[in-house]
């Protein structure tokens, strides 16, 4: 019983240890936040086309492993990931699209012009009905999507190239991407 | 003659004085709920009311969707009042939310295992505590009860010290 007490200290400490292992590794942010709808259904949405772009629908993206990217002019960290998806879209032949979340279409237009266009589609949600369907909470995220629908992954804030070569192509390899 | 600078003048106390029951007149309007997002329906709008305390404003996290001004909270707001005109009731409007956000939109998060040592491990460590004072206690007065009383070389030593003390 009392060389117990002596060891109790011990256990703590452990239990403590690993919990702070897990949740401060590296590459782990302690404030992201899984999504909530992981493994299902990606909510509907039907949203008029950017520019002469024609309309963006769930129902006719099914088929295929996709990415949407929901984005917006006025968001700086955009801007910072928006090489990448440059990359993705052109380079690695990622079925990716957009959604203008909270932003005036021709703000859109301007920041395509400007950095590139990597979308294969972009969707207009000016309200930003589809973000608080998908549950954003900031832009960007991104979520991929596989062939029948059901959302896979959600990345919150900026993609980096670490992210995307170690999450997001294997997934779409995994999820049989052509 | 000197100048006293802790306590302010009487204009000045007079001053703080009005502005402090200014500031407590005008804070009761903390929300941050905006005409147009209100229910036409009073009992309806209370009902949203109530249930935006709960919800937790993802952009500003310490904060109700009922006090925020980020516009995500709006956005919200106007889901649940949505929700509740098309007849649904509290409990399906908070689902519909947290289908869409999580638990983590809950400001009370729900009791199931993984949140178990969240509600009961403050409650587990106070038992843990009181039961080892009871012990540390016990040991104690046994301790004292099995005292060895002072035998005479001790006992006249002792007389000696208090002799010379006093």
């Amino acid at each position: 019983m009392r060389r117990f007490i002596y060891v109790v200290p011990l256990g703590l400490f452990l239990v403590l240890a690993g919990y702070l292992a897990v949740s401060l590794r590296p590459g782990h942010d302690p404030h992201a936040l899984p999504s909530a709808l992981i493994d299902q259904e990606a909510p509907a949405f039907d949203l008029a086309g950017l520019g002469t772009g024609g309309r963006l629908a769930r129902d006719r993206l099914k088929g295929q492993p996709i990415v949407i990217n929901f984005f917006a002019s006025w968001c700086v960290p955009c801007r910072q990931e928006h090489p990448l998806l440059m990359r993705l879209g052109q380079r690695e032949h990622v079925l990716l699209y957009g959604i203008a979340y909270k932003d005036k279409p021709e703000d859109s237009v301007r920041l395509l012009d400007q950095l590139g266009d990597p979308y294969r589609g972009v969707g207009l949600d000016r309200e930003g009905r589809t973000g608080l369907d998908f549950g954003v909470y900031g832009v960007p995220e991104t979520y991929v999507i596989d062939r029948t629908g059901h959302i896979r992954k959600r990345f919150v804030g900026p993609l980096t190239t670490e992210v995307v070569d170690k999450e997001l192509l294997p997934l779409l390899r995994a999820l049989g991407a052509s | 003659m000197t100048f006293d600078r802790s306590r302010p003048g009487r204009g000045m106390r007079f001053a703080i004085r009005t502005l402090v029951v200014a500031m407590s007149l005008f804070a009761v309007n903390v929300f941050a709920v905006e005409p147009a997002e209100r229910l036409p329906d009073p009992a309806m709008e209370a009902r949203a009311r109530t249930i935006s305390t709960e919800l937790r404003c993802l952009v500003c996290q310490n904060e109700s969707i009922d006090e925020s001004h980020a516009g995500l909270a709006h956005d919200i707001r106007v889901l649940v009042r949505e929700r509740l005109a098309a007849g649904d009731s509290d409990a399906q409007t908070t689902r519909a939310v947290v289908a869409r956000y999580g638990d983590f939109v809950l400001l009370r998060p729900p009791v199931r295992p993984a949140t178990w040592i969240l509600w009961f491990g403050p409650l587990a460590l106070l038992l843990v505590g009181c039961a080892g004072t009871m012990v540390w206690l016990r040991r104690r007065a046994t301790a004292q009860d099995g005292a060895v009383p002072l035998n005479d070389a001790e006992r006249q030593n002792l007389d000696r010290l208090m002799r010379e003390d006093g």
